[in-house]
């Protein structure tokens, strides 16, 4: 009987282990708490471009042009290296404020990230 | 391309070909057979099928240089999934022309990525050309990651600031300048002020019959701002020209030719090497235009700039590849 709920417990765990995969892509170190939002840069532009989030959350920005992009941050608290086509950066919002964004390589594009 | 009549010059008080209460505007796409000519001696405008049809005296001057752009090496996307060979086929052109030119100037974003072996191959392929004194402005692709060190320490030696030159070719002067750095959250090209007093430093002590060319990648004019083609403190660039009598202004950036002329001065932009991209608000964004494989060569190529000395007048001539 030990040794089954033993078996249950791992098969749990795995179960729990595949859903946070799956769910967060390949950012399974990220723990399992942490609200994940994507942000897709399409067309020349950060869509949505503005985001409400809790503190805590990471947010992913996924390039789908076909011409890089990068984001940073207007004060440049955080900057991504170029985005390529379906590259991708993440940052770990953990304090509360609102964080403006842009390409520099192509400053037209802006966003927006609110953090509560 | 027919004259539309908005383009007409109705007011021309100078008498030499030139509407100065307004503007002559008119874009050509190269490869198709469009073209526009301001006549009275400032600007002619051909895209390659109509070389055949341009005199051997306006095809001549005492100096000439080849402005090539947007090599993009690196992209392999479908609107272009082959850039080596049309920069190949750009270098086959310029060694094709009747005479060879004095230089060459490469209106920026060299590279796609910035990465060395991209920076390395556009080097490799340029030496197959008959010029071999090529002048650089670094395109925002040119400068990705490393604020443009790379960029300068290939191209842009014993440049200023962030690659900002000057040099005088046969009694024209030419003034490459920088406008994709420091760029500011939801602005347009830059110059910057360490940029604008190095350049009014540089041009006060040239007599006013000096011809100017100035080449910068992204437009010095206000071609489409939603886009971010134009530059935010260019204006100012140009005041301090405006006594000049011609002035010539080429840029690249947009991968498509655009000529204006406004005043002393003209502004053409160049295609690129590598992919168009749409006409200006005709796409939901100015991302690579895929078009027909059979139409692509004709939507890129160079542009070759003749000065005639005395006339203090350039001829821009826009030649497509598939010519």
């Amino acid at each position: 009987m030990k040794l089954s709920s033993c078996v249950r417990a791992a098969a749990a765990l795995l179960l729990a282990f595949a859903a946070m995969t799956t769910a967060s892509g390949i950012f399974a170190v990220t723990p399992a708490d942490s609200p994940q939002v994507e942000v897709k840069i399409d067309n020349f532009s950060f869509g949505p471009g503005t985001i409400t989030v809790p503190a805590g959350t990471t947010v992913r920005w996924v390039n789908h042009d076909d011409i890089p992009h990068n984001v940073v941050s207007n004060d440049k608290s955080f900057k991504s290296k170029v985005l390529d086509t379906d590259e991708a950066f993440t940052y770990t919002f953990t304090k509360a404020g609102t964080y403006d964004y842009f390409c520099s390589i192509h400053p037209k594009m802006t966003g927006k990230v609110v953090v509560q | 391309m027919a004259e539309k009549p908005e383009d007409k010059i109705l007011h021309d008080h100078n008498h030499d070909g030139i509407n100065r209460r307004g503007f002559l505007k008119c874009m050509a796409w190269a490869g198709t057979g469009a073209f526009c000519v301001v006549k009275g001696g400032i600007l002619n405008s051909y895209s390659l099928s109509n070389l055949a049809g341009i005199s051997p005296d306006d095809s001549k001057g005492e100096l000439t240089f080849v402005q090539i752009s947007d090599s993009h090496m690196g992209f392999n996307k479908p609107a272009n999934p082959d850039v080596v060979s049309t920069f190949k086929a750009a270098m086959d052109k310029i060694n094709a022309l009747p005479s060879r030119p004095d230089f060459m100037i490469h209106t920026g974003d060299i590279s796609h990525l910035s990465k060395p072996e991209e920076f390395d191959n556009v080097e490799q392929i340029l030496k197959s050309a008959s010029v071999h004194t090529v002048f650089y402005v670094p395109g925002e692709h040119d400068i990705l990651n490393d604020d443009g060190q790379q960029y300068r320490e290939r191209f842009a030696k014993g440049s200023q600031g962030a690659g900002w030159h000057s040099f005088d070719k046969k009694g024209v002067h030419f003034i490459g300048l920088v406008n994709v750095q420091n760029l500011k959250a939801g602005g347009l090209g830059s110059l910057g002020q360490e940029q604008l007093e190095w350049m009014q430093n540089d041009v006060k002590h040239l007599s006013r019959s000096t011809p100017i060319v100035v080449f910068a990648h992204i437009p010095l004019w206000s071609v489409y701002p939603e886009w971010g083609w134009g530059t935010e403190d260019s204006a100012q660039a140009l005041g301090y020209l405006k006594r000049f009598g011609s002035v010539t202004v080429l840029n690249g950036h947009i991968h498509q030719t655009m000529q204006k002329v406004e005043g002393n001065v003209t502004f053409h932009t160049a295609c690129s090497t590598a992919f168009p991209q749409p006409k200006p608000g005709s796409a939901p964004s100015p991302g690579p235009m895929k078009v027909p494989d059979d139409q692509l060569r004709g939507l890129l190529g160079i542009t070759e700039v003749n000065q005639v000395k005395g006339r203090h007048a350039l001829a821009v001539i826009d030649s497509s590849l598939s010519g």
